[in-house]
């Protein structure tokens, strides 16, 4: 029966244009379409897999950064070092530099482990006191400096240990690696296991990383952030100061009040040219204008600011005129209908209708400004700079400062590998604040954003 | 409304704080890379037990740190620069043509130029010779000057290991290129015989040394245009090569490290001092003398540098690989007389 209706049915040879029979034109067709698809998935998991790998890299680098070995022992400040003439004069006070703290806390070191009965055969009195940072003689004094009281007593004293035994703690450094390490001995490690057992030696969250100032590359393991994160903000905070009135002025000029000309085509082409510029053009320009020109301060956050918002204010106009031109003409006829000015049209129904858009591309501007070095390299702001910048309100922009992406810069170029884990440290704070910097852009837009 | 009365006062307040721009009152120092890590040490030290704010340090090179000084004289431009090659009479007519008169010279101790290959590898025992004829462009062969046709250490020298050539150099805007170049490869160019066979042809002796100086192209001699580590990433990823290191470095990483002989003579503190090792040459930094009263802490920052709690060879930077100048007593007699340099011989 199927064989007579098949028959009958259809011809015995199938036409060759039948829907349901591919002619070779459409096989080819949908072969390649099914290519195509292949391929782009093979591109979303290419460009995925390397995020992904870039990403793990810098977590099993970076994440140790954020725990950093102390040693935590009592400190007699003895007063015949720390002030020989006993007059508690500051003047004689400063006389005693951290070489002589340096000896005190080595000295004072050796006792408590004597008193405290850890010896490790064959340890010489240099590999006692190098375990602990050469950072702890400048903050000792620091703290006498400040309260000259505490001399003659005996203080609780926290030091960082030094970033080869932290290394130890974190297992970038073994009892292999120290037998061809120079800057460690077999001996300070065996002792360290003693110091760990007895919870002398212990290992917690490493504040200092966020707040500490950049350090030489001696003493790793007092490096922070602190400078940098700092000279970050003022700069962002500035460059929004700088670029969002100027930006959305001259985006509502052009889209709003300017007429339809040859020059304002050529502004608007030299605009996108301009988003187009590399960064480090800019730093030229900033140096030849802020700093030699205008005679503003090397390496201040300031000139880093204007560089900068040069570079994202071409960024922030193309976005805020795709936002201002996103609203409706019937909004601005209405408000023209019913009277309004020009100007109050703009600024009570535009300019608010348009603002989500604004800002969201504004805060991208910005997280884009975040990651720059480039043209801060030129202006003196990759530089080693250890005092923090004064108050946002005492001239603080004018001192010199680094930024984030300088800091993970110039960590990665020292020479003792603690800096690397430093280095990889430092991005993670740097992508953290572009994180938080993206999603709150795309809170705004979900928040405030209007659908016509 | 708001955000413009806001935004005005915001640029009120940033005018305000530019028009109360006070004397710059930290040291500026910028140049050579090389010299940064011992400038930061001393920097730091100096912020810790003086009263003046830490200098600022920037890296960069030395030809980029002294062009900067010799940009002229005043608040906006550095005070010091690192170098860690002599300055040139160039640079010196730059200084002098935009008033830039006293630059004091300050040498503050010799850095060694160390060869290194992976520490688990095969040990390696070079002379200059070796070097030339690893990457030389032109090699003697046979009587001839020819190509450079050899890939393996063993094929000119039986005591080197059989492993392939491939050796990474610092790029030519490195202060640490010129020593190599002079000390090693024309040195290795000379002891081989290509040098003279050079001059032999026809060239002069300056055409002789630019012809040695030239390196082969085919891939086995490798400029590194970065920091040495970069270079120690290289190594990390071609376990045959052998780079080229400052002393410092290689004394930070000794345990990925292993370091080769130059003419018998292990590369340290020590062998450097006392000239036994060959590859070494000598730190400098430059003074703005015109800057010495203006800036605060310039002088004592100065002074600091090339104390003997800095600078001696119990110091900090001699623990960090820094060679202790022999001479620095009449440096700091020079510092403290503030002796601005001669013209260069």
């Amino acid at each position: 029966m199927t064989d007579i209706s098949a028959a009958g049915a259809m011809p015995a040879t199938q036409p060759k244009n039948s829907l349901f029979v591919q002619d070779d034109l459409t096989r080819r067709r949908n072969a390649a379409e099914a290519r195509f698809k292949w391929y782009g998935i093979v591109a979303i998991v290419l460009s995925l897999s390397v995020l992904a790998i870039m990403l793990f890299t810098i977590f099993r680098d970076g994440t140790s950064a954020f725990r950093q070995a102390s040693v935590a022992f009592p400190i007699t400040l003895e007063a015949d070092i720390l002030d020989p003439n006993g007059a508690r004069d500051p003047a004689d006070l400063a006389k005693v530099t951290t070489i002589g703290y340096g000896n005190l806390i080595g000295q004072q070191f050796a006792n408590f482990l004597t008193a405290e009965g850890i010896t490790v055969e064959g340890i010489s009195d240099k590999d006692i006191s190098g375990m602990i940072s050469r950072d702890a003689p400048g903050r000792l004094r620091d703290m006498v400096l400040a309260d000259p009281s505490l001399i003659g007593q005996t203080i609780d004293f926290n030091a960082y240990a030094t970033g080869r035994i932290d290394g130890y703690m974190k297992g970038r450094v073994t009892l292999e690696t120290a037998e061809l390490d120079s800057n460690v001995s077999l001996e300070q490690l065996q002792l360290a296991d003693q110091l760990i057992a007895r919870n002398i030696l212990t290992s917690g969250f490493n504040s200092g990383f966020l707040t500490n100032p950049d350090a030489s590359d001696q003493r790793p393991e007092s490096a922070g952030l602190g400078v940098a994160i700092i000279g970050s903000l003022y700069m962002m905070m500035l460059v929004l100061i700088f670029t969002l009135p100027v930006g959305v002025a001259a985006s509502i000029y052009l889209e709003e009040f300017a007429p339809k000309n040859r020059l304002t085509d050529l502004i608007e082409v030299n605009i996108s040219n301009l988003a187009a510029v590399p960064s480090i053009v800019f730093g030229i320009l900033g140096l030849a204008i802020f700093i030699n020109f205008a005679g503003l301060p090397q390496s201040s956050s300031l000139v880093g600011a204007l560089v900068i918002s040069l570079m994202t204010l071409p960024t922030i106009i193309i976005a805020t005129r795709a936002a201002i031109r996103a609203v409706p003409p019937s909004i601005r006829d209405a408000a023209l209908g019913v009277g309004a000015s020009k100007m109050q049209t703009v600024f009570h129904h535009v300019l608010p209708l348009a603002m989500p858009g604004i800002l969201t591309g504004t805060i991208l501007g910005l997280a884009s400004a975040l990651g720059e070095t480039a043209p801060l390299l030129l202006i003196g702001m990759v530089a080693f700079v250890t005092n923090y910048p004064a108050g946002p309100f005492d001239g603080g922009v004018m001192d010199p400062a680094t930024a984030l992406p300088v800091q993970v810069y110039s960590w990665a170029s020292r020479s003792d590998p603690a800096f690397i884990e430093r280095s990889s440290g430092a991005i993670i704070v740097l992508l953290a604040f572009l994180v938080i910097m993206n999603v709150a852009a795309i809170l705004l837009r979900r928040r405030f954003e209007r659908r016509w | 409304m708001k955000l413009m009365h806001i935004t005005t006062s915001a640029f009120a307040i940033a005018a305000l704080s530019a028009g109360a721009a006070v004397a710059r009152d930290q040291v500026q120092i910028t140049g050579s890379s090389t010299v940064l890590p011992y400038a930061t040490i001393v920097a730091e030290a100096f912020g810790e037990n003086f009263d003046f704010p830490t200098p600022v340090v920037e890296g960069g090179g030395s030809g980029a740190g002294r062009a900067k000084m010799c940009e002229g004289v005043g608040e906006n431009t550095v005070d010091i620069a690192n170098s860690s090659s002599r300055i040139s009479q160039k640079d010196l007519d730059t200084c002098a043509a935009n008033g830039v008169a006293d630059v004091m010279e300050v040498r503050i101790g010799y850095d060694g130029i160390v060869f290194a290959s992976d520490v688990a590898g095969a040990a390696f025992a070079f002379t200059p010779a070796d070097i030339y004829n690893a990457i030389g462009e032109q090699v003697l062969k046979d009587g001839a000057l020819v190509a450079n046709p050899h890939t393996q250490w063993a094929e000119f020298n039986p005591n080197l290991p059989a492993q392939d050539i491939l050796m990474l150099v610092p790029g030519t805007k490195h202060g640490t290129r010129e020593v190599f170049d002079t000390r090693v490869i024309i040195a290795g160019c000379e002891e081989t015989g290509a040098m003279k066979a050079m001059m032999d042809a026809g060239m002069d002796e300056d055409a002789a040394e630019e012809g040695c100086m030239k390196l082969r192209t085919d891939g086995r001699s490798v400029d590194i245009d970065g920091d040495y580590t970069e270079t120690l990433a290289r190594l990390d990823a071609d376990k045959n090569a052998v780079g080229v290191f400052g002393l410092s470095f290689y004394q930070n990483n000794t345990d990925k490290l292993q370091v080769a002989t130059m003419s018998g003579i292990v590369p340290s503190t020590e062998s450097i001092a006392s000239g036994e090792y060959p590859v070494s040459r000598p730190l400098y930094f430059y003074v703005k003398l015109a800057h010495m009263d203006v800036i605060p802490g310039l002088k004592e920052y100065v002074e600091f540098f090339v104390s003997d709690d800095m600078a001696g060879p119990n110091g900090p930077l001699a623990e960090y690989g820094l060679v202790s100048d022999p001479e620095l007593a009449a440096t700091q007699a020079m510092v403290a007389a503030r002796t601005p340099m001669g013209p260069l011989k």
